[in-house]
Order: structure tokens, then sequence, then C-alpha cells
């Protein structure tokens, strides 16, 4: 009987058998990949596919990473690991200077078929140097996709996409997300980019939720509905391409906006977003736009320090209702300019 | 010092007359291509930080002639010479220098980045020493498809200070790829004399540790780099010899050469002594190759003569195909920062 319950880990790895088997052009490379990684997410799959086509490879982020990129170039479908998105620092010059621009600057002649796959995200008591969420950088970079699934069904499908994608894709779990018992897969087929995804509707605040913090958003909606407010919750699955019409028809309708993510809050990709959403939708805003991610300093060690750095889905309650008790009247007297 | 083969004794190719004459064609190819280009620069005709290959002509010609469009190449920053050599049409190559519509790269790319896939001219950085596990990419998606293709790359001894070079000769070492390593060492990395940048001289002492073939040889000497890279190259190719496939490497030719002109055009190269012409003659690869054609009787006087002046023709055609070419489309842009989804790579 097949299993009723299935994890973010066993939803990538059971993506990532399919597309080998139905495409031998697609390779996995990375540390300790033949091993299946710390997490186990490449578990099996040196055993059904052989150690070429599951390649471990030494502690060398960059050469690797440009390695995956030339074998795209050559036609081959490389699915590369780096371990921990912290590292992805060290392979930033082959993502940034050759994958993104190959098909750009070689006038179209070029493509570079290639997905990244790394997890971030804090709570892992690891330290400010595996703990971190970097997906804004990337998302700064034309020529790349970005990709950050929030659930195990979508994790499988979004890789399907990623993977048969002719173009660069770096797609970003999340460690806290990764043995969550979530319902087991219906499919394995292809779930397009760009397109977000509405958890829940209400009529009373829109929550944009990346990754880890979709979980927090839903069930700080659950509370504000205790409370008699409906919060929408909208995942926009891929942040590049952003899918924004259906978060801006979903603001122009709630005229509020708390938009949540794990990352450093500045210079986030929440930024990006409420800048666009602003754009938009000015005039249906009744609240600022409220922005939840972590404070602006590395990630603690301590736990209860790093409990207090992570956001969660208190910071989003909180958010929320600072969008729906706005007071316009009272905060413009705090923001007259200072004379002198 | 030729080490001991791992694979057999493969017979070194001898240069002969045919192909000398070839290789020269294409030697003053680039060689008129370059100080055509410098001209051009001066007036800011072609774009860009403009880096010239004068000097390096024997290493592009002995290389390219010996490989196969399937073959991949991938060079780095000073990059005319490969694109040329390994077939890259020179009107397209001058029109991608001037940035128009009909540049190998639809003028995207640039002098720094001259691609050519049908060539299979895969890519050129401006990024020193990125190409390194980009070739090597290659060289494994060969391995794994089974074929005998053999990936080249160009890079200069600047490139062996940095990380990619350690990190892609420890992964093409230990996967055995059929990858060969084409260094151009000129004794310059950028400004500075390579006794500034690192205590190791040789290039080829740097991989030592790593036991695969290496040769340093002089870079002007075409029929020396004829018959090692050739040697190098049969070998990867096909390393049980049946031909095959499932070629194995890595090779790693380091080749001495004069860059004449300075890191790029308009460096005032403070930084060195003009050379005397006595040293150019005896340095220039050209130079040098004609005059052993013509002591062996294959060349005369007429010949030389008529090789040059084709390739000046062909170069002014390329400026004047390049000057009547349209500047880039200004919707190439935005059409071109994502390949289409559903498109084959």
């Amino acid at each position: 009987m097949a299993d009723l319950e299935t994890t973010v880990v066993k939803a990538i790895n059971a993506a990532l058998a399919q597309a080998m088997r139905d495409d031998e052009r697609v390779i996995v490379l990375g540390e300790d990949v033949a091993q299946g990684g710390p997490y186990q997410a490449t578990a099996g799959l040196a055993g059904e596919f052989g150690t070429e086509r599951v390649r471990n490879t030494p502690i060398s982020e960059g050469a690797v990473c440009g390695v995956a990129i030339g074998a795209a170039q050559a036609g081959l479908r490389p699915v590369v690991e780096i371990m921990f998105i912290d590292f992805i620092t060290l392979a930033l010059d082959q993502l940034v200077n050759h994958a993104a621009k190959a098909h750009f600057m070689s006038g179209g002649q070029l493509s570079v078929p290639l997905v990244l796959r790394t997890q971030g995200g804090a709570g892992g008591r690891a330290g400010a140097q595996h703990s971190q969420s970097l997906e804004a950088w990337l998302a700064h970079v034309p020529g790349l996709k970005v990709v950050m699934p929030s659930s195990a069904a979508d994790a499988a499908g979004l890789l399907a996409s990623a993977i048969a994608d002719p173009n660069p894709v770096v797609f970003v779990e999340n460690k806290s997300l990764y043995f969550r018992r979530e319902p087991a897969l219906t499919t394995l087929e292809p779930l397009a980019l760009g397109r977000a995804n509405r958890l829940r509707s209400g009529r009373d605040v829109t929550m944009v939720a990346l990754s880890r913090m979709v979980g927090e958003a839903l069930v700080a909606a659950e509370r504000l509905a205790d409370e008699g407010f409906a919060a929408e919750v909208i995942d926009p699955r891929t942040l590049v391409p952003l899918d924004l019409e259906p978060i801006v028809a979903s603001v122009q309708q709630t005229r509020r906006a708390v938009i949540a993510h794990e990352a450093v809050r500045v210079g986030g990709f929440g930024a990006e977003l409420a800048a666009r959403l602003q754009a938009a939708a000015f005039d249906y805003l009744e609240a600022p736009i409220q922005r939840v991610g972590a404070p602006f300093t590395p990630v603690p060690l301590s736990p209860a320090l790093e409990d207090a750095y992570r956001p969660g889905s208190e910071e989003i309650y909180q958010a929320a209702h600072a969008a729906l008790e706005w007071d316009g009247r009272e905060e413009l007297a705090i923001r007259q300019p200072r004379r002198g | 010092m030729p080490r001991t083969t791992r694979t057999g004794p493969a017979k070194s190719p001898e240069l002969d007359h045919p192909t000398t004459l070839a290789l020269l064609a294409t030697m003053w190819r680039i060689r008129c291509f370059e100080e055509r280009v410098a001209r051009l620069s001066r007036s800011l005709l072609v774009h860009g930080l403009i880096h010239l290959s004068i000097g390096g002509e024997g290493v592009a010609a002995a290389v390219c002639r010996q490989l196969r469009d399937d073959d991949a190449v991938y060079s780095g920053h000073r990059a005319h010479g490969h694109a040329l050599a390994k077939g890259a049409p020179m009107d397209r190559v001058m029109s991608e220098l001037m940035g128009r519509s009909d540049g190998l790269c639809r003028g995207l790319g640039g002098s720094m980045h001259l691609v050519d896939r049908e060539h299979g001219l895969l890519g050129a950085t401006g990024v020193v020493g990125g190409n390194l596990p980009l070739a090597a990419g290659d060289a494994l998606a060969a391995k794994l498809r089974g074929t005998d293709q053999v990936t080249v790359v160009f890079f200069g001894d600047g490139a062996v200070q940095g990380g990619y070079f350690h990190e892609t000769v420890n992964l093409a070492a230990l996967w055995e790829l059929p990858l060969i390593f084409v260094c151009e060492n000129n004794g310059f990395a950028e400004f500075t004399p390579r006794a500034a940048h690192t205590k190791v001289e040789r290039v080829c002492d740097v991989v030592a540790p790593y036991d695969f073939e290496r040769r340093t040889v002089d870079g002007s000497d075409v029929p020396a780099l004829w018959s090692a890279f050739g040697e190098y190259l049969a070998r990867a190719r096909a390393a049980d010899g049946s031909g095959r496939g499932g070629g194995r490497g890595p090779y790693l030719l380091e080749c001495l050469t004069h860059r004449l002109r300075g890191h790029y055009e308009g460096d005032p190269q403070a930084y060195r002594e003009a050379l005397a012409e006595a040293d150019w003659a005896r340095l220039d690869p050209l130079a040098r190759l004609q005059t052993d054609a013509r002591r062996r009787g294959w060349l005369g006087e007429d010949e030389v003569r008529s090789i040059e002046e084709a390739a000046r023709a062909e170069v002014e055609a390329a400026v004047r195909f390049a000057r009547a070419s349209p500047p880039a489309e200004p919707d190439a842009t935005a059409g071109l920062v994502y390949a289409r989804v559903g498109t084959q790579s």
C-alpha cells in the first residue's frame, strides 16, 4: 500500500528519480550526493542510476558549479547541489557571470538548462554560516530563475519544471521544512514556474509569504480568524519569474498587505515586492505595506537568541494587526520632516 | 620533460607542406585582424576592452586546426585568434567587436565573450579562469555520452594563481576527463611579470603532483606545437586506441609565448621595456614558420605575399561588412535574458 504521508525531502528525492528515469541527460552532482547527502535528498539515486550520473564531487563549489554549467551548455541537464546556501557565495561567479549571462551574451546560441539545488534558513542551531536566507541576491540577477517551495507537493512539481527549463534555476529549499509530515504526493507532474498559489482566501488583509513563512502565515491567519479578521495567504512559489497579478488583485480587494520572509528584512525580496505592489495598487492601500523579516544581524547560535531572531507566525500576526489598525493621521504627525 | 606514457606511445604528427601553408594563412589572418582591430580601437569603432593576441597566433592555429567542429574550445578575454582559428567567420567576429546585429552574438557579447556554437567555440569569458570549469563540464558531458570529443581550454598563466585552476585540475585529473589544458604563458599576468605573482615559474610544475601528461613547449615554434598538441589530442580522443570514444585525459600543454602588445589596447606598458627588433624576429611565430617553410622550399616570395595579401583583403572586407551591419537591435536585449521554455538546448 502506498504511503499516506511524505516529506519535502522524499518529494524532492522522488522528483529527481523520476526526472532521471525520464531523461538520461539528467545528472546529479554535488558533495556526498551518491551517499544521499546530509538530508538524504539524493538517497538511493546512485543505486538506481550509478555513480557516473549521481556524481560525488570534492568540496569545490566554484568549479563544480562551473562544471555543471559547462555540461548544461553541452546539452546535459545537470542538477547540482550546494549543501548550504551559505556556500553559494563560492559559486556566485559561475552562477552570476557565466550561467546567468551565457544565453544573452551568446546572442541566444547557448542555453544553460541547469538546476542548482540548495537549502537555507535558520532554526538548526547551526550558527551564522549555515543558516542564512540569501535568495534576494539571486533574484537580483537577470538570467537566473529562483524557486522557493513551501510544501512537498510544490517541491516535487516545481523541481520537475526546473529540470525541464532551458534556463539556470536556483531551487532554494528550507531545512526546517524537510521532515515535516505532509500528505502523500498524488502526482509528480510538473508545476509551472511563475504561478502563485493562493492557500487561503480572505477579504481583510493579504499575506504574501515565502518558503517556511507560508506555514507561519497560515497559523497567523487562523489566529486572526478567531478574532474575526479574514486573511488571504498567497505563496508566490517562484521569485523569478514572479506572478504579481494575483497578489495585486488580492491587495486591491483587501487594501492591506503583509509580506513575510525569513531573510533579513533590509534589502530582502520583500522590499522588491512591496515596491511593485505599491506601484500597482497605490490607490487601494489603506495602510503601508508591512514587511516581516529577520533583524539586520547575522544568525546567532544560542537557541534562545536564534528563536528570538527567527521570524514566525507571531511577527506576521503583529504585522497584520499593524496593517489592520493603521491610523494614518497619528503616523503622519510623527513623520513630519525635522526642521533646521 | 615528456613523461612516460600511460596508454602507449602515440606517434607525434609531423607538420607537412599543405598544413604549413594552411597554418600560415590562419596566422596571417589573425595577425592582420588584430592589427586592424588595434587601429579600429583607437578610432573607437570597436568597443570595450580589447586584448590582442599578436605573438600567440601559432598556438591558436596549431591547436584549432587539429580539432573538429564538435570538439569544444573555451577561451578567455584574449580570444580573437582562437575564434578565427576555430572557424568563426571573420566578418561576423568583426561585427561582434563593433556591436553590430550581424555579430556572432548579435552584438551582445563583444570582444571578450565570443561564441560560435556551430564551429565549437563554446565560449570566451572575461573572468580570468572562469572558463576552466566550464570546459571540464563540457568534457564530462562527452565522457558520459561516450563520444570521442575532446575539449580544449585556453588560458593564460595569470589564471594559474586562481582557485578555479586548482579546483578544475583536481576534478579533471580525478575524473580523467578528455580535456586538454592549453596554457599560453606569456610571462605577464595583466601588467606584472609572473615572478611577482608566484614562486613557481612553470605551469607544468604547478600540476606535477596530479601526475598527468604535461609539457612545456616554445609557443613560437609552430612545428613543435603541432606535434605536441597532436599527440595529446590523439590520446585524449581514444585512450584505448579503438577509436570508439571514451577518451581520457587530462593533458596540459604549456606554451611559452610573447605578448607583443600591452594587456589591453591603450595600455601604456610602463612596466616593461620595448622589445628590440631582433628579439621580436626570434619570438614571432609567424616569421619563424615562414622562414622555416622557405628553407624547406615550401614557400616562395610570391606565395608569402599572396598569403598576406589575401589575409589583408579578408580583413578589409570584414570591416566593410561590419560597418554596413546595423547596430544591435534594441529589442534583442529583453528577448534574450531567458531561453524560451520548451526550447531544446
